[in-house]
């Protein structure tokens, strides 16, 4: 059974690479149970909007 | 610089000014080299706009100016790469990876205290500018090399595999990097902005 650190690094994976079928599943029934997982998710998935709109909404340029 | 008849019209002074110091910014985050932050700069900046014809506005240039900015960058990445070992490990990344292992109990699952919060909206943030400054400073707390690889990744935009090759480390090797600098962020930003959010039960 997958366990909170190992879903960390899935879910960091899952930012780089599609993860297969046998990673997916266990993890999709791992996040239905656990909030902290759904958060951290959620957090990762933040992270690289706020990378990608870093040039665009980080200014001092305009005023 | 280039004369004032080659520019634009829509680029001043001010504009110009303020162009080169979000430049400035972006290039000293990832190179974190200041001499070596301007000269890419410069580069790029005397570099776009000695070719700028017909740009329909600011954000046209400001987009192609990033552009051979990051083309800049990328080929400094490629010469420092020849001379560092990006996956030797630093004592503070391995401060960073002995304080990711106190996020757990013996069982691999959070701590109370260490669960991650609900954060919200955050995309909310994205429009303040008090929030990017706590994300450039998380950004310029992360170890040197742990940084290179994430901003190759999230900034450049590079594949993970392009990322790996350029810098001459296996695929895993990259994975951990990555999750070592996603990890130590999210924790940056949750302790210098999400705070206010409740532990999540």
């Amino acid at each position: 059974m997958l366990r909170c650190k190992e879903v960390t690094h899935l879910l960091s994976e899952a930012q780089d690479r599609e993860l297969s079928i046998t990673e997916k599943l266990p993890l999709r029934m791992h996040l239905l149970i656990c909030q902290g997982c759904r958060n951290f998710k959620q957090q990762m998935t933040f992270l690289r909007g706020a990378c990608r709109s870093y040039t665009s909404e980080r200014k001092d340029t305009e005023k | 610089m280039g004369s004032e008849t080659t520019t634009p019209p829509t680029i001043d002074d001010a504009f110009l000014a303020g162009l080169r110091s979000d430049m400035l910014r972006f290039a000293q985050l990832q190179l974190r080299d200041a001499a070596a932050a301007e000269d890419a700069v410069q580069e790029a900046l005397v570099g776009a706009l000695s070719n700028a014809k017909g740009f329909a506005g600011r954000s046209e240039v400001k987009t192609w100016v990033f552009t051979i900015l990051r083309n800049k960058i990328v080929d400094h990445i490629r010469l420092q790469s020849r001379t560092t070992n990006v996956s030797s490990l630093s004592p503070e990344e391995a401060s960073l990876d002995e304080a990711f292992d106190t996020l757990f109990q013996d069982n691999r699952h959070w701590t109370s205290q260490s669960r991650p919060r609900d954060w919200g909206s955050p995309e909310a943030a994205l429009r303040q500018q008090d929030f990017w400054h706590v994300f450039e400073a998380c950004l310029t707390h992360l170890p040197d090399n742990t940084a290179r690889v994430f901003m190759m990744r999230e900034f450049l935009e590079f594949e993970t595999p392009e990322v790996c090759k350029e810098l001459g480390i296996t695929v895993s090797n990259c994975n951990v990097i990555l999750h070592r600098a996603r990890n130590a962020l999210r924790r940056c930003l949750e302790r210098g902005w999400f705070a206010a959010g409740e532990p999540a039960c």
